[in-house]
């Protein structure tokens, strides 16, 4: 009986796994290809049809390659960090639902675990900068633990003010909760909050701190190659992922969808589909992001987290609380963040705007320049 | 770990002596800079050339001069044409040739096509290294169009070797105008887009708006040139200061910054790029018929005697100094290079800056390695 289950269970969490890589593999094709439109470029073109093939080419290309070990690494920390980055983003998805049905094991405190999971990939990331023995991989690692610690905070509060306004921990009441209106209509600010702070948590554009090709050279994976390093960017893509998912089951509605005919099976299905699109197209807005925007340095990072995303995530908390404690209607909340975020922006902008844009460029006349000279040649 | 044990004054920290470069991928080309930093600030830098070092100007000696054209081709790989166009015309000096017209407004046109072509693999790689991957792509592509229109003319996309000793190799083909006032329209729209992609963006202003800063009078001491000494408020440009070619028949402008930061000195050469479309609309349409090249002897042998000449490369003040001794050969040749000036101005800029900031404002001096190192 109890073997039976271990079996179940190991089955389970295979499936899990197959899925997630699934997904990385479509996820990689999709970032190459969308940033390839965005730049004006075809993208992957080659392998396959249209390069569909492409991913498998890339994959196979990672684990057939060297996997070196520089000389004065350490060696366990050097091997186990890839182990650390990736399981802690794996176990997340076991309290994850994709639909009414399809989770793992629909935990009551599944917030509560998820954050307190995904943090210790930080640790991983600190591994890999410490054990690399490479002064830019150490540095990257510092970075990647300031800057993931930092964006925890607004990340944390974010989604305590949706535990607060749904009275629940459990991801399937959160879902079942917003039936009729997504929380991102109540909780405009906590959706920017959200999003923002789970962008620095990925290490994405802006956010690309730690691993910025163009400054510490990759960061923590810069020794890394082949199958450790393919196990980083199975990470990445699949905590990508996951901050798509929880975007969409924590804002969007889940798998909620404006009218369900059908039941059963095929009501699975359809509800199935409705969240793949939903998190698509918060996929598609993260990718967006990354075509258009620099990085930011690592000090404005810190302020802007520290200065405006924590006292924002502060300031949503209360307001939704008081805002329930009081029993007023929800729609309070939306108006106040919304006017919120239009007076953090307005505030921004001005501020930088009064420092920076300015023309300080100005273009002078050949024809000046040359009266001046000769008039200059003659007295 | 290997930690430099050597404590700054501002604090009791260990500073962190890292190498970036030679082979770090944004250092453009082979350059060393040895940064001791104090977490992420940096305290101190130390830059190392020399990687590239070929000993063009040494080789020069043992050539002929019509062979020379093509060793400044490979000094500023990116700006090819004018680096051509500087050592012709100080051997047209030593030897007084003079020009016919039509070769004069042939290679104004295709050195400031150069320049814009020079120009947008800065704008490129420079939003490369701010993070931004999309600018590096437009740049690209514009450039792309400039190197195809080179090479119908020139036959080569990078050494062309066409700015000849008297003139240039060969007439431009018959579609030549066409090709170029096409190639001008989707530049000037090219340059837009460029423009509103990157200039005006947010974080692109915060990161580089007031980091790396060093004033005129700073500038003029290091013998910074060109868009670096320009962006610091100091109006200096050699095609108008002290015209050479057919340079003072036109009508364009010198942008000039004020704040000699990062941003100043990229926004200089954007706007430069839409003043060089100005000056190739009023070439084009006053091209003249007639010679490309003057007569001149195969195996040139200039007078005893020497000869400098400036003009303005797209990277600043190029110079060429020519001692003949009367033989075929130069007895010397000495080139005074605009990226070896301005990068002695890095240290300077480096002070108090961040990591990030050192690659953004080594990216805004826009180094040629092989015109440093030669």
């Amino acid at each position: 009986m109890i073997l039976a289950d271990i079996i179940y269970l190991f089955l389970k969490a295979s499936l899990l796994l197959s899925f997630i890589l699934v997904v990385v593999l479509v996820l990689t094709l999709a970032e190459r290809k969308a940033l390839a439109r965005i730049q004006q470029r075809k993208g992957p073109n080659r392998v396959g049809f249209k390069g569909f093939l492409q991913p498998f080419a890339d994959a196979l290309k990672l684990l057939t390659k060297e996997d070196i070990l520089p000389s004065s690494a350490n060696k366990r920390i050097f091997w186990i960090a890839p182990l650390a980055v990736f399981l802690p983003g794996f176990l997340i998805w076991v309290t994850i639902p994709m639909a009414q049905e399809v989770v793992l094991s629909n935990l009551d405190m599944g917030l509560f675990y998820i954050t307190a999971i995904s943090v210790l990939s930080v640790m991983g990331l600190l591994m890999a900068g410490w054990g690399s023995a490479n002064k830019w991989a150490m540095i990257g690692g510092l970075r990647a633990a300031g800057q993931l610690i930092s964006y925890e905070i607004p990340f944390i509060m974010a989604i305590l003010s949706i535990a607060i306004l749904a009275q629940s921990f459990n991801l399937k009441e959160i879902v079942d909760d917003q039936g009729t209106w997504p929380f991102a209509l109540k909780q405009p600010l906590g959706l920017f909050i959200f999003l923002t702070a789970g962008l620095a948590e990925l290490g994405r554009t802006p956010f690309d701190i730690h691993h910025a090709e163009s400054e510490v050279v990759g960061g923590p994976f810069v020794e890394y190659s082949g199958a450790h390093w393919s196990v980083f960017y199975l990470a990445e893509y699949m905590n990508t992922f996951t901050v798509a998912v929880l975007t969409v089951i924590l804002f969007l509605g889940g798998w909620q969808s404006p009218a369900m005919p059908f039941t059963g099976t095929l009501q699975m299905i359809v509800s199935l589909i409705w969240f793949l699109s939903k998190t698509t197209l918060v996929i598609w807005l993260i990718f967006w992001i990354r075509g258009t925007y620099p990085r930011l340095r690592i000090d404005q990072l810190m302020s802007f987290g520290w200065k405006i995303l924590v006292p924002a995530s502060f300031i949503n908390i209360f307001l939704t609380a008081s805002v329930l404690y009081y029993g007023l209607g929800e729609w309070v909340i939306t108006i106040i963040s919304l006017l919120l975020i239009l007076a953090t922006f307005y505030f921004i902008r001005r501020g930088s705007l009064s420092k920076t844009k300015q023309d300080t460029v100005r273009v002078i006349r050949a024809d000046d320049i040359r009266a001046q000279l000769s008039s200059g040649a003659e007295g | 770990m290997q930690v430099h044990q050597q404590t700054s004054e501002h604090s009791d920290a260990i500073d962190l002596m890292v190498n970036m470069g030679p082979q770090h991928p944004s250092t453009h080309g082979v350059f060393r800079l040895v940064i001791w930093v104090d977490g992420e600030r940096i305290v101190r830098v130390e830059p190392h050339i020399g990687y590239l070092h070929r000993g063009s100007e040494k080789i020069c000696e043992s050539e002929q001069y019509n062979q020379i054209v093509t060793l400044f081709d490979r000094l500023d790989y990116v700006g090819n044409l004018n680096n051509e166009l500087a050592f012709c015309l100080a051997v047209e000096k030593l030897t007084e040739t003079v020009v016919p017209e039509r070769a004069e407004y042939i290679r104004v046109i295709l050195c400031e096509l150069n320049r814009i072509a020079s120009h947008m693999l800065f704008y490129g790689v420079y939003g490369l290294d701010a993070g931004a991957t999309t600018p590096m792509l437009y740049g690209f592509r514009e450039r792309e169009r400039v190197q195809e229109l080179f090479e119908s003319v020139t036959g080569a996309r990078m050494m062309h070797n066409y700015i000849r000793i008297g003139g240039v190799k060969e007439d431009v083909p018959a579609d030549f105008e066409k090709n170029v006032r096409k190639l001008l329209d989707d530049l000037k729209q090219g340059v837009e887009e460029c423009d509103s992609l990157l200039s005006q963006n947010e974080m692109f202003l915060a990161r580089t708006k007031g980091v790396g800063v060093i004033s005129g009078d700073e500038a003029l001491d290091y013998g910074v040139t060109g868009p670096a000494l320009r962006a610091s408020g100091v109006v200096e440009d050699v095609r108008v200061t002290d015209p050479y070619s057919i340079y003072e028949r036109f009508d364009f402008g010198i942008p000039v910054g004020s704040m000699g930061d990062c941003w100043d000195r990229y926004f200089v050469r954007v706007e430069e790029m839409r003043e060089s479309i100005k000056i190739i609309e009023q070439a084009l349409s006053e091209l003249p018929k007639g010679e490309i090249s003057a007569k001149v002897r195969r195996i040139v042998r200039p007078p005893a005697g020497d000869v400098f000449i400036r003009t303005e490369s797209p990277r600043g003040d190029l110079g060429v100094y020519i001692v003949s001794d009367g033989s075929d050969k130069p007895y010397r040749v000495k080139v005074r290079p605009p990226s070896f000036a301005n990068l002695q101005a890095l240290e300077y800029m480096l002070k108090d800056t961040y990591i990030a900031d050192a690659v953004l404002v080594l990216g805004s001096i826009d180094i040629i390695m092989g015109e440093v190192d030669r």
